[in-house]
């Protein structure tokens, strides 16, 4: 059942230290103002999973909290690396991470698998990548009907799930719209989940086939305008490019990047977000 | 009309586009596939199906995307649908025609590194990585691949499959039980290269105007094949430059800073 609670106790009352996390969001929607929540309560040994880690998890390696990241593409999209990421793996600055190392199709696979109480995900893929060699979770298991070599992965279930939406009723049933990414499945995989959104409604107002998660499938509800910037939220604001390119000179320096961590995450609260969406937002 | 103005990067975007029809399907990879598939759309196949792993099937946007997520792919797109139903249905099930990717190196056979240079445990350039492409390169029916030329680029021996291309050559995808065609076409800023239909090595076909045999081996690590019937690419039309140019140019524009000043 969902509570109606701040950011702060939502993330107090779900993550642990040492807990399996997933902030999913596929470009669009991601949540950035849990993330940085979760930096400000300095919550650590986090396994983090997510398909593309993008400028959150640049920011939680960076800052030193990560034990294990769960990924399938590295990269600040369209601008380059991730450059703390990247710190990390090459020298251990600040700390060493282990990494787990997948595809796309066999991280979506996971999460639908998590999702569907599966213990694994069965997919066809892999087929002559090295990743099978590096990554002792890939297997090959044989169709017991055509005895086709899949691949398998396990499934992904998360502690907390933590996703951004565009908005949740009063009851705190959830819609997203756009870019759905693998929120859906994330959630219904993980024990815990936290979304916030963008705003809450008296009704959601969508039509029949809509993608909603159920107020019961959610664990907190935490309203946060501007949650997913510099990500976008459709028909709300729209994704800060230059913001991402700007990301780029930041990180690539480890006392500019602490400096900006300090002024931006460890100073701030959930409610400056609103701010860092003016001028972004969709007028039509 | 044709014209002589134009730049590398140009007639390597262009060359690419020309590959594409009115009926492929397309998955399209984020940087230089992206403006081809693009360009193709904007000039002679408007009916193309472009599709990008966010989700987004039919998607016709104004300006390129940053990202393969950006809102404008989504806001002109036929539908979207999640991406755990794009990799398993779409692409799994062998809807795509044409699996269109970049790459940091290459090697002779058309396989694929985007994950570590150097060893992986101890890299010396750790790479962003697959994302979708391991399995757009398998499942796709066949795979073109854009990139710039230049030895770091096109290696004797690549650090690290992530994609696998035509392997070791000759009927290595069949033995693998890979049943696409993988690799059929790699446009760079110099040549067009095809494989070889038996022994499957990437094998140049045509070269841009002003480039020389000797100018592509200067970029290239291996010893390279020339086909014993080595055309010339025929120079971008004005059409196909302004299209281009008209692209970049508002792609540049929304990427310097979406943001509108309020009072």
């Amino acid at each position: 059942m969902a509570d109606f609670i701040s950011l702060k106790d939502a993330v107090k009352k779900h993550l642990k230290s040492g807990d399996m996390a997933a902030f999913e969001g596929f470009t669009h929607l991601i949540p950035h103002a849990a993330a940085h929540e979760v930096i400000r309560q300095g919550i650590d040994e986090l396994t983090i999973v997510r398909m593309t880690p993008d400028l959150i998890y640049d920011q939680l390696v960076g800052m030193g909290l990560v034990k294990k990241m769960i990924f399938s593409y590295a990269g600040n999209p369209g601008v380059g690396l991730l450059r703390r990421v990247r710190d990390s793996i090459e020298h251990g600055w600040p700390r060493s991470i282990e990494i787990e190392e997948h595809s796309h199709a066999a991280l979506a696979n996971a999460y639908e698998a998590g999702a569907a109480g599966l213990p694994c995900a069965i997919f066809r893929g892999y087929l002559g990548t090295d990743l099978q060699l590096v990554n002792p979770n890939i297997k090959r298991v044989s169709c017991p009907f055509t005895g086709e070599e899949l691949a398998a992965v396990p499934s992904i279930q998360p502690d907390v799930a933590f996703i951004h939406a565009l908005k949740a009723d009063r009851k705190g049933n959830v819609l997203i719209e756009g870019i759905l990414g693998v929120q859906k499945e994330v959630v219904l995989a993980a024990k815990h989940s936290i979304v916030t959104v963008e705003e809450v409604v008296d009704v959601l107002d969508t039509h029949m086939n809509a993608c909603i998660l159920p107020h019961w499938t959610v664990s907190a509800i935490c309203e946060v305008r501007g949650g997913a910037h510099p990500s976008y939220a459709q028909g709300y604001y729209g994704r800060d490019n230059k913001t991402y390119i700007d990301w780029d000179t930041i990180a690539a320096d480890r006392d500019k990047f602490q400096a900006w961590m300090d002024e931006n995450v460890l100073k701030q609260g959930p409610e400056v977000f609103a701010g860092r969406i003016k001028g972004l937002e969709v007028t039509s | 009309m044709s014209t002589q103005d134009f730049t590398p990067d140009e007639m390597m975007a262009i060359a690419a586009s020309r590959a594409l029809s009115n009926t492929d399907v397309c998955f399209v990879g984020i940087g230089a596939p992206s403006a081809a598939c693009n360009i193709a759309r904007l000039t002679h196949a408007p009916d193309i199906t472009l599709i990008y792993e966010s989700g987004t099937i039919g998607t016709a946007p104004d300006v390129l995307p940053l990202s393969i997520g950006d809102g404008e792919l989504c806001d002109t797109a036929l539908t979207t649908v999640p991406v755990p139903e794009m990799f398993r249905y779409w692409l799994q099930g062998g809807k795509i025609t044409v699996g269109f990717l970049g790459a940091a190196q290459i090697d002779r056979f058309a396989n694929i590194n985007t994950t570590v240079v150097g060893d992986y445990n101890k890299p010396k350039v750790r790479l962003p990585g697959g994302g979708g492409a391991p399995e757009i390169a398998s499942s796709s029916q066949q795979v073109y691949i854009t990139m710039k030329q230049s030895t770091r680029g096109f290696v004797e021996k690549l650090d690290f499959f992530t994609s696998f291309g035509h392997g070791e050559g000759g009927d290595h995808r069949e033995r693998m039980g890979i049943r696409t065609q993988g690799p059929t076409l790699l446009i760079t800023d110099l040549a067009i290269w095809k494989p070889d239909p038996v022994t499957k090595e990437m094998t140049v076909v045509s070269l841009h105007p002003r480039t020389t045999k000797e100018r592509v081996q200067q970029t290239v690590s291996w010893a390279v094949r020339f086909s014993d019937d080595l055309q010339e690419t025929p120079a971008p039309t004005e059409e196909e430059l302004s299209v281009l140019r008209e692209l970049k140019a508002r792609t540049a524009a929304a990427h310097a800073g979406n943001r509108v000043e309020t009072a």
